[in-house]
């Protein structure tokens, strides 16, 4: 995590003797990799939190896209500070927040010179085509229907992994780089039912229900985005 | 002859069980007991604990808005909602989910009277899992206390 004070991750108040994470941490170790999670719920950062931990990742969780940014050093238009030091592998972002959506954040990080190689997967707790198709299409590796499981993450962490590896045809593949993704098969997953899907893709959507319902979310994500 | 552990033991699995046939829990609790180990082994008192502290927070938010009878902010109660329904959705709080989506629905429509029926019954549902969930609890820490193993339950 940053020392800047400027960024809150959990503030101490809030671990409550959670044991998820030091304030001041030690320095990155180059072989771990470093995912920066932003959720403006408390108990989401908690559980994707620790859904990373457990996957051996470390991680910075913040309460809102501009944290991010700050935390990226992508706030006000000038090149992240402490680079060198500062190594994101992946971020991964509600898509519902007040103030700046996921989506939003995505289109900044995308745009960014120093951060737009780095895959951004969206989280939303609703399954709506459009906004799904809306984040791949600019740039998000991956779409996560919540609640966000261990097999999500374990899938997502797999082609995070920073070896190169060995494939059956013989040629060596760095994974920082993922697969394509294979094309979106059919089964039903709607509105509030869970997706449990083994699919390479976290979300399937049935044709046959398939609707264009306008994107319903509170916050300031309307449907012009 | 049951031991006390074994009693116990029965005891959890049953309770546990009967929480998740009655509806109180779906399988995202199961999830985040996954979560749980030797190094966290608090992980889901914890979560669910400020799930609770979520629930009285944003309830209060959607009461006061409510009770400006003629000037209901209906997108302040339409969004605290929404974000209770998120949490409740990651802690597997199925009953608490359910009617948050119903609330939801009066919301939308601005249907007052619907909005706050189904805000004294979000009210009671966590209070009535927050109080099976510390039965629960308080049964791991007798299981533990024993000198006994907290059983995997299989739903």
């Amino acid at each position: 995590m940053a020392k800047d004070g400027g960024v809150s991750c959990l503030r101490r108040s809030e671990m409550i003797g959670i044991g998820i994470g030091e304030l001041e941490s030690p320095p990155l170790d180059s072989d771990q990799v470093h995912v920066l999670a932003v959720d403006d719920s408390l108990v989401d950062r908690i559980v994707i939190e620790r859904l990373l931990r457990i996957t051996s990742c470390k991680v910075t969780a913040v309460d809102s896209g501009w944290r991010a940014l700050e935390f990226l050093g992508l706030d006000d238009d000038k090149a992240a500070v402490e680079f060198d030091r500062l190594k994101v592998d992946l971020i991964i972002t509600d898509y519902c927040m007040p103030g700046m959506t996921g989506y939003e954040l995505l289109k900044k990080i995308k745009e960014s010179t120093s951060f737009k190689e780095v895959p951004v997967v969206i989280m939303s707790s609703e399954n709506v085509m459009t906004r799904i198709d809306r984040c791949l299409e600019e740039g998000a590796e991956d779409f996560l229907l919540k609640p966000v499981k261990l097999a999500d993450v374990k899938r997502l962490r797999s082609y995070l992994t920073r070896d190169v590896k060995v494939f059956a045809d013989g040629n060596k593949r760095n994974l920082t780089t993922p697969p394509p993704l294979p094309p979106l098969s059919a089964t039903s997953s709607m509105e509030s039912s869970k997706s449990t899907v083994e699919s390479p893709l976290s979300m399937v959507v049935d044709d046959d229900a398939l609707t264009m319902s306008p994107d319903v979310c509170n916050f300031s994500c309307g449907f012009a985005d | 002859m049951d031991t006390l552990i074994a009693q116990l033991q029965r005891q959890f699995r049953d309770y546990t069980i009967s929480l998740y046939h009655q509806g109180f829990l779906d399988d995202q609790f199961t999830e985040l007991k996954k979560l749980q180990d030797e190094c966290s082994p608090d992980f889901v008192a914890e979560v669910v604990t400020l799930f609770f502290e979520d629930c009285e927070k944003l309830i209060s938010n959607m009461a006061r808005a409510l009770d400006q009878t003629g000037n209901v902010d209906f997108k302040l109660v339409g969004s605290s909602v929404h974000q209770l329904k998120g949490s409740s959705s990651s802690v597997g709080a199925k009953r608490v989910k359910g009617l948050c989506i119903t609330l939801k629905e009066c919301c939308d429509t601005q249907n007052y009277e619907g909005c706050v029926r189904c805000l004294q019954q979000v009210d009671i549902e966590y209070k009535t899992l927050k109080a099976k969930l510390q039965d629960l609890f308080n049964l791991e820490q007798q299981i533990v206390q024993a000198g006994g193993r907290i059983p995997q339950v299989d739903i």
